[in-house]
Order: structure tokens, then C-alpha cells, then sequence
């Protein structure tokens, strides 16, 4: 049985050994100090920790300032509100200005559920991997996670990582091998060359899972593990592309301008490669649990085999 | 410098804006002149910056929040000689670095601005950053009264309150007018002075065309833990008789004969400034 992490104190316990060795480092909330999973750091890091109040405009853009007068500022806020309320700000302060900020959005995607669509960010692919000087990554378990916050602590870009509520499980075996830098995907499993799966963060597991199902009806495929929405690894889906005609991409995110149009927006000239987008339709999102969610909304392993056996038998 | 030698620097500044405007066919013409005496008070006397100075973390910053009164800042920048002059030449031309809204592609502009209310929460940024590594630079922007109707000033304001950043200096350049007409009426943000009070600054109102009033603003150190804001009363338009106190000259350009009349009024008052 792999064991389970919570991706938020993942990067909180990462940071705090980051901060220690860097005081520049710095964690920017919005009245979201324990949503964010980041009381450790507050406790342990006082000076090291500025908080805005519930103001995610004012947090990206004084994050901004920190960062044009060489402090290396994370600014945590939940994503639905980072990377729609306060997106000018990312546009303007930190992508245009080339500030080194670090954006990091909490439960994201449909993580707060049954709080509704107020805080629900189903679009912040779309919009983030659209700003040019943006990086845009989602972290798939433990170990990933530490190596990319390791990665964001010593890198001078602007970048926007997106994470969800759940306990994660390992999906890696090791640190090294889950997260080799910008624009590096990872194959996490290669059963074959019947179809390639593609997910990010949590929806990485949901892919395994369909796989392995698939695998019981005799269905060969392989799941790639994106982790850099921005940059994508281009060569990696060409490789894919070249051994496999069927793609099929689960997000948690609206279908339109996420994951699945990344990897189709690579692919389409090739014209050899059919990609199939499997998310959140364009709707605001019903209500529930989020597995029930999930299987509402044809997510979950059941829904994604039969879907992908219709695709192969077409 | 002196303050009569501020005030022919001032008038130079506005020709030579002027100029660049018309010969250029663009350019945000009535916010240039308004805020052209605060921009010489802070590069010519207030700021502890200058060219060699730039990169040093030392150097007092400015951040120019109304950023489409671009013009003035880069003849203001040439003039202090953090560019060739001559690179004016290129504005608003063709893949020049010299466009219509400040960014950091020109030597000397920290950070890029045009989007209204940035700059007082990117100046928190900056001043809090001193505040930290114990570093005694000061921090000044410049806002236009229009943008006090953008709420991510006030985002700003209440932090540089609540953040006690006595390092802090902004200024408004309060001409009452912003494009569609009295900013009394397009919404209303009055009383300026007592908002900012309530947010936590200490608050000096001046005339903000006049250079000693600007100078002594500038100079008078902030109370300690208190943000500083200068509200200062200018004209937008100011130095040329018919573009004064008139919205519509926002953004506009002069045709030839405005603009021989308008130079000619410049250099009058240049004239007057030089003989005094």
C-alpha cells in the first residue's frame, strides 16, 4: 500500500527548509495561512511571512514589488481567486514585468466542490497557460511536489502551480525520477501502444487507474504524466504520438483551453493522432462529493474505459 | 538645484514633451504638463537616484502608477541622461522600447505600469522589501485622481497603513480631470485627503504646480510609522493657455498651428525664467 500526502504541507515542510536556507524567501496569504496549510511556516518563519489580508489582487502585486527588490516571494491564495480576481495582476506585475513570483493556488479545480462555483477554478489552465513568462505546473504526489518546490525556490521565472485537497498517493518511486525540471513529462506507466493517457496532478491517479482497467480487457496503454502544463514537453507527446493513434487527456478543468488543448493544440499538425478531451464540460459544475462529481461527470475510471473502448472500436 | 533653476528645468521638460508629442502624432498630452513640476521635484531634488545609481539597491525608487504620462517621464529620464536623447526619436515607433506606457526596457523605469492601480500596491512591495532587510531607500509614486476610482488602490492604501511603511511616499496629481470630463462627476472620489487619513497616511496639500511647495512636500520626512500621501492641486494642461483645464486635451495632439502657439508660450516662459 503506497502511503498518502496532503500536497499542501508537502510544500509548506518544503518551503520551511527553503526559507531556512534563503531569507528571501518569503509566504504571501490572504487570510489563508491554514487553508494553505502553511501554519508551520508561520510558526517557525515569522519574519518570512507577510500577510495581506483578504485582498488576492494586492497580494500578487506587492508580491511583485517584494519580488523587483530581490525577495523571492510565494503568494498563496485559493486558485479560483488567484487566477481569476487577481489575473491583471499576474498579466501585468509578474509576467510582463518578468517579477520573480511564484503563484500558488490552492484547491484547485473543483476541490471545494460543494461550496459551488465561486471557488471553483475549472478555468485557470486556460487562462494561465495563455500568459506569455508564465510557467504552469501541477504537482501529482509527494515526491513530485518536493522536487518542484525545490526547483521554484532556486528558479527565477514566474511560475503558477495549481494543487487540490486530496491525499495523494504515490505515484513515483523516488524523487528524481518524478520531476525533471520545466517542460519534462514523465511515462509513470507503459503498457503498450493501444492508447496513451495524459493527466496532471490529480487526475494522474485517475489515469493509472484506467489503465490498469483497461489492461483487464485486454487494452494495452501507456499514462503520461505532464506535471509541466507550461512548458509542455513536445518532444515526449511527438514520441507518444508516433506509437499510438489514440490520445485521450482526463483534466479537472473545463474541456475548453486546459490540458487537453495543450496536447491537442502539439499534435493537430501531425494529423495522424486522435485526441480525445476528457473534463469538465462547459457548465457551472453540479454539487457532491468529489468522487461523485468525478463520476457525474465521466472522470472516474468506469466512465473513462468505457469511453476509450468506444474510441478504440470506432 | 535651486528652485528657480527647477522651475526653467520644468519648462524645458514641457517644450521638449511638447516636441515629442507633436512630432510623433501621440501622446497623453494634458497628463504630461500636469505632472511635469512633480516629476523635475523628485529627479532633479527629492530622489536619491540617478543613472549611475539605478542598480544600486540603495537608490530611492519611482514608480509612475498614471504610466500614460509616459512622455514627460522619458524626457525627464533622458534629460538626467539615463538614455541618449536621441533615442526619443524612436517613440512610438516601430519595435522601439519607447511606447505609449512605461515598462523596463527603458533604462531608469523599474517596473511596467499603464493599467491603472498598480503602483501604490507595487510601491508597497518595494517598501516593505526595505523594511525588511532594515534598508532605509524611500519609495514614491505618482497616481492620477481618475484612478482613485480603481479598487485595488485602496487593496494598496490599506496595507501601506497597516504595514506602518514610513518609507512610503505617493502623490496624486490632482487636476480634477480625467477623459470623459470633471472627475467630480465621471465618480466621485472626494474628500481624497480624508480618505487617506482614514487609511493610516499623514496627508500635506499643495500646489502641485508649484515647485517650492513640491520640493518642501517632498522633503519633509514622514512620521514615523505613517505612509505619506501628497495630494497636489494641479492643472492638467498646464503651460499651454488653450490645453489648460480642458479634458479634451487628455490625450490629444496639436495640429501645426497649436503647436507653434503652444511653443511659442513655452518658450516665452522659458525666456521669463531665464532672465529672473
Amino acid at each position: 500500500m503506497t502511503k498518502s500526502a496532503k500536497v499542501g504541507s508537502v510544500i509548506c515542510d518544503e518551503l520551511i527548509t527553503a526559507a531556512n536556507q534563503d531569507h528571501n524567501i518569503l509566504a504571501l496569504t490572504s487570510d489563508s495561512r491554514g487553508s494553505a496549510s502553511l501554519t508551520p511556516f508561520a510558526t517557525q518563519l515569522p519574519d518570512q511571512l507577510v500577510e495581506m489580508g483578504i485582498a488576492e489582487q494586492n497580494s500578487v502585486t506587492v508580491g511583485a514589488g517584494l519580488a523587483h527588490s530581490g525577495k523571492r516571494p510565494f503568494v498563496f491564495s485559493p486558485a479560483a481567486f488567484l487566477t481569476m480576481r487577481s489575473i491583471e495582476q499576474v498579466k501585468v506585475d509578474v509576467t510582463y514585468s518578468d517579477t520573480n513570483v511564484k503563484l500558488i493556488g490552492i484547491s484547485g479545480g473543483n476541490s471545494y466542490s460543494v461550496l459551488g462555483n465561486t471557488h471553483h477554478s475549472l478555468q485557470d489552465l486556460a487562462i494561465t497557460r495563455a500568459l506569455p513568462n508564465l510557467e504552469v505546473y501541477m504537482p501529482a504526489d509527494e515526491y513530485q511536489t518536493r522536487g518542484l518546490i525545490q526547483y521554484l525556490a532556486k528558479s527565477n521565472h514566474p511560475a503558477y502551480v495549481r494543487i487540490g485537497k486530496q491525499a495523494l498517493p504515490d505515484i513515483y518511486d523516488n524523487q528524481q525520477q518524478s520531476f525533471r525540471g520545466p517542460g519534462k513529462a514523465n511515462i509513470v506507466m507503459d503498457n503498450g501502444n493501444d492508447v496513451a493517457l495524459v493527466a496532471a496532478g490529480e487526475t494522474v491517479q485517475i489515469a493509472v487507474r484506467t489503465a490498469r482497467k483497461l489492461a483487464e480487457q485486454g487494452v494495452q496503454a501507456k499514462v503520461i504524466d505532464l506535471v509541466s502544463v507550461k512548458p509542455l514537453d513536445r518532444a515526449l507527446l511527438n514520441q507518444v504520438a508516433d506509437q499510438v493513434n489514440l490520445i485521450t487527456t482526463i483534466e479537472e478543468h473545463s474541456i475548453y483551453g486546459g490540458l487537453g488543448s495543450a496536447v491537442a493544440e502539439a499534435l493537430a499538425i501531425r494529423g495522424d493522432t486522435r485526441v480525445d478531451i476528457a473534463g469538465f464540460p462547459d457548465e457551472p459544475a453540479i454539487a457532491g462529493t468529489q468522487a461523485e462529481v468525478f463520476a457525474h461527470y465521466g472522470l472516474d475510471e468506469a466512465h473513462l474505459t468505457k469511453r476509450i473502448m468506444a474510441n478504440l472500436n470506432q | 538645484m535651486r528652485i528657480d533653476e527647477l522651475k526653467l528645468k520644468a519648462a524645458q521638460i514641457r517644450r521638449a514633451t511638447w516636441q515629442m508629442i507633436y512630432q510623433a502624432k501621440t501622446g497623453h498630452t494634458g497628463s504630461d504638463l500636469s505632472c511635469t513640476d512633480i516629476l523635475v521635484a523628485l529627479y532633479y531634488a527629492a530622489m536619491n537616484q540617478t543613472p549611475a545609481t539605478f542598480n544600486d539597491e540603495n537608490r530611492d525608487r519611482y514608480i509612475q502608477s498614471k504610466g500614460h504620462a509616459v512622455e514627460v517621464l522619458y524626457n525627464v529620464l533622458a534629460d538626467r541622461g539615463y538614455f541618449p536623447k536621441s533615442d526619443l526619436e524612436t517613440y512610438s515607433q516601430y519595435d522601439s522600447p519607447y511606447i505609449g506606457h512605461p515598462t523596463n526596457h527603458v533604462n531608469g523605469i523599474e517596473l511596467n505600469t499603464g493599467s491603472l492601480g498598480h503602483g501604490l500596491g507595487l510601491s508597497v512591495g518595494i517598501a516593505k522589501a526595505a523594511k525588511l532587510d532594515h534598508r532605509d531607500y524611500h519609495v514614491y509614486t505618482l497616481m492620477g485622481d481618475g484612478e482613485q476610482a480603481e479598487g485595488s488602490v485602496w487593496e494598496a492604501a490599506m496595507a501601506a497603513g497597516s504595514f506602518k511603511l514610513d518609507n512610503l511616499t505617493a502623490i496624486i496629481d490632482h487636476n480634477r480631470l480625467q477623459i470623459s470630463g470633471p472627475t467630480a462627476e465621471v465618480m466621485n472620489s472626494e474628500p481624497l485627503a480624508d480618505k487617506y487619513r482614514a487609511f493610516g497616511f499623514d496627508v500635506i496639500e499643495i500646489d502641485g504646480n508649484d515647485m517650492a511647495q513640491l520640493v518642501d512636500a517632498l522633503e519633509t520626512p514622514n512620521t514615523p510609522l505613517r505612509p505619506k500621501l501628497i495630494l497636489a492641486d494641479t492643472i492638467k494642461g498646464r503651460g499651454i493657455s488653450f490645453a489648460e483645464n480642458r479634458a479634451e486635451w487628455h490625450h490629444k495632439v496639436p495640429t501645426a498651428e497649436q503647436y507653434q502657439q503652444g511653443l511659442d508660450e513655452l518658450d516665452a516662459e522659458i525666456g521669463r525664467l531665464q532672465n529672473d
